[in-house]
């Protein structure tokens, strides 16, 4: 968000990877990765790579913090040393703790808490490659892996982020797009009920362009959803 | 209130995911993992459409197990007080076998551990549930310690296809490998034999039975492989 880009991000309506204002980067799903989990999936949008593992419901340690009538949720957001440009030190950053705190608020919508009395479900979250909207990527891969575990969910939630650069409200910001941009909104939705589980903003938005990128994260979240499904089903033809 | 809605969505055996809307119309009963939301029936999990008249079942695909009375189970000793042992059965669930369910006779003050110590294996029946704590019984004469052998782990909705119609599948699973088999509803194998290859054998069938859930001819499949070897 800081600077200015040499090259103008938005030519003719057309971005710099070729892409339409309203157009998402190319998805893939895939789920049951990680034999030990109890579920898992992977999700990648564009060059970012989200990898999720759900444990649980399982005992909560420590005790104290059980809660007697629901799931405790619990999220370990991480990007690996070799995700960035420059490495990214392991461990856990204040930047992860926030991303792992909305994560948990944007699933624990979706979760029926109340059907796991005072267990735990613990998702881990690796992001193997980093090229901005790595906190929507990690969500739909956690939402994969929580109905890859066979947890009962509401519904799937389907993350994207929309935001502006060169004046232009765009969807599924790229690196380019979120360094030199203006604003970036990652919003998460269950599409089926028509249901907001995060709002996230950074940068400045006009109402009317707040409402513009609303509009189009709403209309490209039931095409996240298709991805996800298919990849729950079976389905090889994972297209956009 | 305006006109009745009544529409189904899906199809018999059709597979649907979280969210998906099934039914509309309160004529519609949602069953197994299906829930109402307002008018419409929506699926809570990944799974199989079962449709009987006005019901709408969504059987789940991905399952881990949950423990009801009846089951059939082993479990592994992990403590126990003057009371009676606690057991872990691979859920997050306590289970507690109390000392007078423990066995038919009559159990001495400081013998507990004559009957079962910790970390031995225990086949057990759940015989019910009380404030989150499930009871199991040992008291039948079927129900005993499980003496030291391999413990498997499988998923507990294999179960069924590793037991075979009547049993046919276990009992080939017996006779051919000539090994003592286990089976806990929990999805706990436990393998016992004096020859550890043979053990090693029954792992590998139920691996091949677990990757071929589907085919038909398994218990041949498995009776070939078990046989070949010998």
């Amino acid at each position: 968000m800081a600077g200015k880009s040499d090259t103008p991000l938005v030519v003719k309506g057309k971005r710099i990877d070729g892409r339409k204002a309203n157009e998402l980067r190319k998805m893939t799903a895939e789920v049951g990765i990680i034999p030990q989990a109890d579920g898992s999936a992977r999700f990648t949008m564009g060059e970012t790579v989200a990898i999720a593992g759900v444990y649980g419901p399982k005992e909560v340690l420590p005790k104290h913090q059980t809660k007697d009538d629901r799931a405790l949720i619990r999220v370990y957001y991480s990007m690996l040393p070799f995700s960035t440009t420059d490495r990214c030190r392991p461990g856990p950053s204040r930047r992860s703790k926030e991303i792992s705190k909305v994560m948990i608020d944007a699933l624990e919508a979706a979760v029926i808490t109340e059907k796991y009395p005072a267990t735990a479900i613990e998702i881990h979250v690796q992001i193997l490659n980093a090229n901005a909207g790595t906190r929507t990527a990690a969500i739909n891969a956690a939402s994969l892996a929580l109905a890859n575990a066979g947890i009962e969910m509401r519904d799937l939630v389907c993350a994207v982020a929309a935001g502006k650069a060169d004046d232009t409200v765009l969807l599924d910001l790229f690196q380019p797009e979120d360094n030199f941009g203006q604003a970036d909104l990652p919003i998460a939705v269950m599409p089926n009920r028509n249901e907001i589980t995060l709002v996230q903003m950074d940068g400045d938005l006009s109402s009317k362009e707040f409402d513009e990128s609303m509009k189009l994260v709403m209309d490209s979240a039931m095409e996240i959803y298709e991805v996800q499904k298919n990849a729950l089903i079976g389905k090889k033809e994972n297209k956009k | 209130m305006n006109k009745m809605v009544k529409k189904l969505h899906v199809k018999d055996n059709d597979i649907v995911v979280p969210g998906q809307l099934l039914a509309e119309g309160m004529s519609y009963i949602p069953s197994g993992k299906a829930i109402r939301d307002g008018e419409s029936i929506t699926s809570t999990v990944v799974g199989k459409i079962s449709n009987k008249g006005h019901v709408v079942k969504v059987v789940p695909i991905f399952e881990k197990y949950a423990p009801k009375q009846g089951d059939k189970i082993i479990g592994k000793v992990v403590s126990m007080n003057n009371y009676g042992w606690t057991l872990d059965i691979g859920v997050p669930v306590k289970c507690e076998l109390d000392l007078r369910e423990g066995s038919q006779s009559f159990i001495e003050t400081g013998k507990m551990s004559q009957f079962f110590a910790v970390g031995d294996l225990v086949f057990v029946e759940i015989i019910g549930n009380r404030n989150g704590t499930f009871k199991v019984s040992a008291k039948d004469r079927l129900y005993r310690k499980l003496p030291s052998g391999h413990l498997i782990n499988v998923d507990s909705g294999l179960i069924p296809r590793i037991i075979g119609k009547q049993g046919s599948m276990i009992n080939t699973l017996k006779d051919e490998s000539g090994c003592n088999v286990v089976i806990g509803q929990n999805g706990y194998v436990y393998v016992h034999c004096d020859n550890t290859e043979n053990v090693f054998k029954v792992q590998e069938a139920i691996k091949l039975i677990e990757s071929n859930t589907k085919s038909s001819g398994l218990t041949e499949k498995v009776k070939k492989m078990l046989g070949g070897k010998k």
